[in-house]
């Protein structure tokens, strides 16, 4: 039986319930480096999108004709195409951008993220509901980038998309536009995801138990527990 | 002495682990044990010798001369896949126990960021072939030592006492920075 999942669901798993970044820990190697300003990071997420979006929706028009043998070369010749024009239009566009982001354009390339949605969606599943799929899961990053971003720029610069948040006698905490400070707070905002989440399976659990104490049937409780 | 230079800048100063993030998936994932961190970072410190070699002689002699650099991403990117593979295939063949040491390590090297990344900074910093293969070897022991170092961390890890939503990869972020900034200590070297 095959459950049927909204376009709707399928745009949320990314940004929330799978999230790439926060909960799949995939693609980290731009999100550590590149979000030392928020405007970094979101011009980072919006290219790896864009990426994701184009070769979503390529792979799954042609997943019929890709032989599975070669699939994995051919999603990567794909990705390799659209990579090469964002970096392309950044260096003519954007040149002090691209200049911050550096070899991470190109490096979007072997973004296990990208990849990953190639083999184990776009691959398997009609043009549209993969384009929503990369949608999401690129809304995703991006906001995980973002917020990334933006608390090292305030606490390690005192801006928030250049401009000033916090006052000028906020020492600013060098670290954080550091290396060092990448994995700090990536560190922090994994653990404090983890938290969330456990907090709320524990509560629908309780609530679960709560539910066949009230409908009298204790005999489930001792199922649950075992589960 | 220039070449010393771009050796250790590689190795310690400029850590590709550390400083520049890339092969932080391997760097999270194999770093539990001591002893498959070591396999994995030989393999790709002969996995990155080898690239650094061939992305030279592929950028130099066939994408300049032909005004094609604009293909390098995938041309670099389908070299280096091919080049882990026959280099599978052929420790296969020459040394059974090299291929059992390096074993599913290899093939998860393709898209391993760092090795892309050593293509990509070699033909951006214009180095000559000697200068690129030292800065590969360079780069391919900074990456094992980020590796060893870390493995050792979390095996001790194992027995502390971590508060539960920081057990895994939380806690793995945070012990990345405290090294990252003990690296830092290296910064003024050069």
């Amino acid at each position: 039986m095959k459950k049927q999942v909204t376009l709707q669901q399928e745009f949320i798993k990314g940004v929330w319930d799978s999230n790439p970044v926060l909960k799949q820990l995939l693609g980290l190697c731009p999100v550590l480096a590149v979000t030392v300003s928020a405007i970094n990071g979101f011009a980072m997420g919006l290219a790896a999108t864009f990426v994701m979006f184009m070769a979503s929706l390529i792979v799954s028009t042609i997943r019929k004709t890709i032989p599975p043998q070669v699939r994995i070369a051919s999603f990567i010749v794909i990705i390799a195409t659209f990579v090469t024009i964002v970096d392309l239009v950044m260096k003519a566009k954007f040149p002090d951008l691209s200049k911050a982001l550096g070899p991470f354009i190109p490096l979007i390339v072997v973004n296990c993220m990208i990849l990953g949605r190639q083999e184990a969606f776009a691959s398997k599943n009609k043009p549209g509901r993969a384009i929503v799929d990369a949608l999401g899961m690129g809304a995703g990053f991006t906001i995980a980038l973002v917020i990334l971003g933006g608390i090292r720029e305030i606490l390690g610069s005192r801006e928030f998309f250049g401009l000033q948040v916090l006052p000028d006698q906020f020492e600013p905490w060098l670290i954080m536009i550091l290396p060092a400070g990448a994995f700090l707070t990536l560190g922090l905002m994994l653990g404090v995801v983890n938290m969330y989440t456990d907090r709320k399976k524990r509560m629908e659990h309780e609530s679960i138990i709560a539910h066949y104490k009230r409908v009298g049937r204790e005999e489930l409780i001792e199922e649950l527990e075992v589960k | 002495m220039e070449l010393f230079i771009i050796f250790i800048s590689a190795a310690i100063v400029n850590n590709f682990v550390l400083a520049y993030f890339l092969g932080i998936c391997p760097f999270v994932g194999v770093s539990n044990k001591l002893s498959s961190a070591i396999s994995m970072g030989m393999a790709t410190t002969f996995v990155m010798v080898i690239t650094a070699i061939v992305s030279w002689l592929l950028y130099n002699l066939i994408l300049i001369p032909y005004d094609l650099a604009f293909l390098q991403i995938p041309s670099f990117i389908l070299v280096i896949a091919s080049l882990v593979q026959f280099v599978e295939m052929f420790i296969k063949k020459v040394s059974q126990p090299l291929y059992r040491a390096l074993g599913i390590f290899l093939p998860l090297i393709t898209t391993n960021c760092a090795i892309l990344g050593l293509a990509l900074f070699g033909s951006m910093r214009e180095y000559s072939f000697v200068e690129n293969v030292i800065f590969g070897v360079g780069a391919g022991a900074g990456f094992t030592l980020a590796l060893t170092i870390m493995a050792g961390i979390r095996e001790e890890l194992d027995l502390a006492d971590v508060p539960k939503p920081f057990q895994g990869a939380p806690i793995t972020m945070i012990v990345a920075g405290i090294l990252a900034l003990a690296f830092m200590g290296f910064a003024g070297m050069i």
